[in-house]
């Protein structure tokens, strides 16, 4: 069979650069003087600017994590922590400068807006660009803002959870984002309220050789519901660009919140994000995730499970491609009686990608009667492809119900050979069988990202498998 | 011209000669079977016609409809509109039978599917097959009951409507209800415009049929063409006769 090599795939959209204008952008490097311009440049409260130094001098004392990916490529000396584009915040895309405007168009964000969002949030390197929200869901008292703007108008509340859930010492990338953080978005769904429509924050980084450290705070009160989409991309450049973002969820007793998110970085991305959860009595936090992008990728999303009967979902899906180290997974406590975790996480690597599921489950000694089953499956379209799971399991009570399932597969000749008997193409035959292999995790993605997905993966197989 | 011509063909599985030279001419409207003992090459005589990478071609040539076919990729062949019922079909999880078929569908034909015949064309075949409506949406063969998988391979035989079917060993493994339904549906497929190749070791499938050939193979060679009747010859005596 002939055999076809493509290292570098076209992305088509996701790889539109545009030219690297910007109205500020930040020296190099992560100085106290540094943290101190980023603090002026943005008009920070007293309180914000004593938050951001020192997590400085926290991120100085932290020492980077040496059990996953090697980061030892990152130096911090080469990163502009924070960029901010030609351009305001507006609620009107048609003040939004023609390039960068163009740039969310092609990613369809305006369209998605008017068909099947309730509410869109855009930033552009460090500062959000775009944001607005549906009148129906002002007038029931649900915010939907910049991050910036929530700083400034609800600071009581914006004081008590941030950074509270994710706090600066978790990690040295965690500090790094309490020093730099700029943009993201803020909402809070008020008690009962059901926002039947998602919210979606877009977030792009066009900037060479800088970061992107975007926070993001989503408070559903008890018995409201949300489903809240993030999308992320980047066009591809030499350097190493940064994403440590940081998503704090608090999901209130009797609440549902679903986080769904895309991550189609470029490949010179070093996408270190930290997102986590806390979930109260009877409520549902469900994540979805497709991690794509990025070099490497340390994401490992956790559900604390402190109310009675909390309960968390993880679907999530990793695909690596040459170059890539993909280290994604999945971590819960369940730190309550009756409280249960499910988990389905798959991964696909080829022409030399690797992923790695890496994931903990914690069972706390109060948590009787609980329930965790955790199922992890991985498809190699190749030999020199790589697939790892490290699970960590912590069960400090009988009285539990747990399941550890784990699977590993490489695409298979005789499968091939059948799909192509009935006149599929090999491109074609292997794509159907990953298509079909991620399928239970794209559907529980919103439409336009699984068509999003299903591009990508023809993408990245097209012409490119051997 | 005929539809498929098979000339002196040498045929390895790994290190190990399977066909020792394979002459097979099958003309359009005609129904051609191949019985044989276990290891005879039955299985390899179908997947070489469909050049299957894992076994090798030393010698011969396999002409369709007058075309060198011998060395074409897989899929080429199928669009050629040669189709195989495999004896063990593959699972597919997440692609469900409707969307396979409608891929596989515009692949051979090279053009678009139109959505609602299309539907209403699987469903009509379902029916003639027995297949419960629900399989239609069901990943393709994934849980399915090996009567099951066999009765989906005819499906899809009906669906992609090759020139020829090369059926390897679709009754074995079925009860009788099941081997009715099967031949049902390829007297349904056959014309006087198509040709069927039945590769099996078990006559009941042949109860319903007007064979035209039947070839028996023994130890990678043919060594007897007869008609009807010799099927018959060979369920009565096995082969004891022909080694």
């Amino acid at each position: 069979m002939s055999k076809t090599n493509i290292e570098e795939i076209n992305r088509n959209i996701y790889d539109i650069k545009n030219k690297d204008e910007y109205d500020f952008k930040i020296k190099k490097g992560l100085t106290k003087e540094i943290i101190n311009e980023i603090s002026n440049q943005k008009n920070d409260p007293d309180w914000m600017r004593e938050f951001r130094l020192n997590a400085l001098e926290v991120y100085n004392k932290l020492e980077l994590p040496t059990w996953g990916p090697d980061l030892s490529e990152l130096n911090m000396d080469e990163i502009a922590t924070y960029v901010r584009p030609k351009s305001k915040m507006t609620g009107n895309w048609d003040d939004v400068p023609e390039d960068i405007k163009n740039t969310f168009d092609k990613l369809g964000i305006p369209d998605a807006e008017k068909t099947s969002l309730a509410g869109v949030g855009a930033q552009y390197d460090s500062e959000v660009v775009y944001h607005s929200m549906k009148n129906e869901l002002l007038q029931q008292g649900v915010i939907y803002l910049d991050m910036e703007t929530a700083v400034r108008e609800y600071p009581d509340i914006v004081k008590a959870h941030f950074m509270k859930c994710v706090p600066v010492h978790d990690h040295k990338f965690v500090a790094l984002h309490g020093a730099v953080w700029s943009g993201g978005s803020f909402v809070y769904v008020p008690k009962g309220v059901k926002v039947d429509i998602p919210l979606q924050s877009y977030f792009r980084l066009n900037s060479p050789e800088s970061g992107q450290f975007e926070h993001t705070l989503i408070i559903v009160d008890e018995g409201a519901s949300l489903h809240f989409i993030e999308g992320c991309s980047a066009p591809k450049y030499n350097k190493v660009n940064l994403h440590a973002g940081c998503v704090e969820l608090y999901v209130k007793d009797n609440a549902y919140l679903r986080y769904s998110t895309i991550e189609n970085w470029s490949k010179n991305m070093l996408n270190l994000n930290t997102k986590k959860a806390i979930v109260g009595k009877n409520a549902k936090m469900e994540w979805v995730s497709g991690s794509f992008g990025s070099k490497i990728s340390m994401l490992y999303p956790m559900s604390i499970l402190n109310g009675e009967g909390a309960k968390t979902e993880f679907t999530g899906i990793s695909f690596a491609g040459k170059g890539q180290n993909l280290d994604n997974g999945f971590k819960v406590v369940h730190n309550s009686p009756n409280t249960s975790s499910l988990v389905n996480a798959k991964s696909i690597s080829k022409n030399g990608g690797k992923c790695t599921y890496r994931s903990q489950v914690k069972i706390m000694e109060n948590a009787k009667n609980s329930k965790s089953s955790v199922s992890c499956e991985s498809l190699m379209l190749d030999d020199i492809s790589i697939s790892d799971t490290i699970p960590t399991n912590e069960i400090r009570t009988d009285e539990v119900e747990f399941s550890h399932e784990a699977k590993i597969g490489k695409l298979s000749d005789k499968t091939i050979f059948y799909l192509m008997s009935r006149g599929l193409s090999e491109e074609d035959a292997k794509a159907m069988i990953v298509r079909g292999f991620a399928h239970p995790i794209a559907k529980e993605l919103p439409v336009e990202y699984a068509v999003e997905m299903n591009n990508l993966i023809n993408l990245e197989l097209e012409g490119a498998i051997g | 011209m005929s539809l498929l011509e098979i000339k002196d063909l040498h045929v390895n599985a790994g290190e190990k000669e399977i066909l020792k030279g394979i002459d097979l001419k099958i003309n359009k409207g005609e129904i051609h079977v191949i019985m044989g003992p276990n290891g005879s090459g039955k299985t390899t005589t179908a997947n070489a016609i469909l050049n299957n990478p894992l076994y090798t071609k030393l010698n011969g040539n396999i002409l369709f409809e007058g075309e060198d076919i011998t060395n074409l990729k897989t899929d080429e062949i199928a669009r050629k509109g040669i189709f195989m019922s495999f004896q063990l079909p593959e699972e597919i999880p997440g692609i469900t039978v409707t969307n396979f078929l409608k891929f596989a569908k515009n692949k051979v034909t090279g053009k678009p599917v139109k959505i609602f015949e299309f539907r209403d064309e699987i469903k009509k075949h379902m029916e003639e097959l027995q297949i419960k409506p629900e399989y239609s949406e069901r990943s393709l063969n994934v849980g399915f009951s090996g009567g099951e998988k066999k009765k989906n391979e005819i499906l899809q035989m009906l669906v992609l409507n090759p020139k020829l079917a090369i059926l390897d060993e679709t009754d074995s493994g079925l009860d009788v209800d099941s081997i009715k339904t099967v031949s049902k549906g390829i007297e349904m497929f056959k014309n006087k415009d198509n040709a069927v190749l039945i590769i099996t070791h078990n006559t009941k499938i042949l109860h319903n049929l007007k064979v035209d050939y039947v070839h028996v193979l023994v130890n990678g060679k043919i060594v007897k063409t007869g008609t009807q009747e010799l099927a018959q010859e060979i369920e009565n005596n096995g082969y004891k006769n022909y080694k």
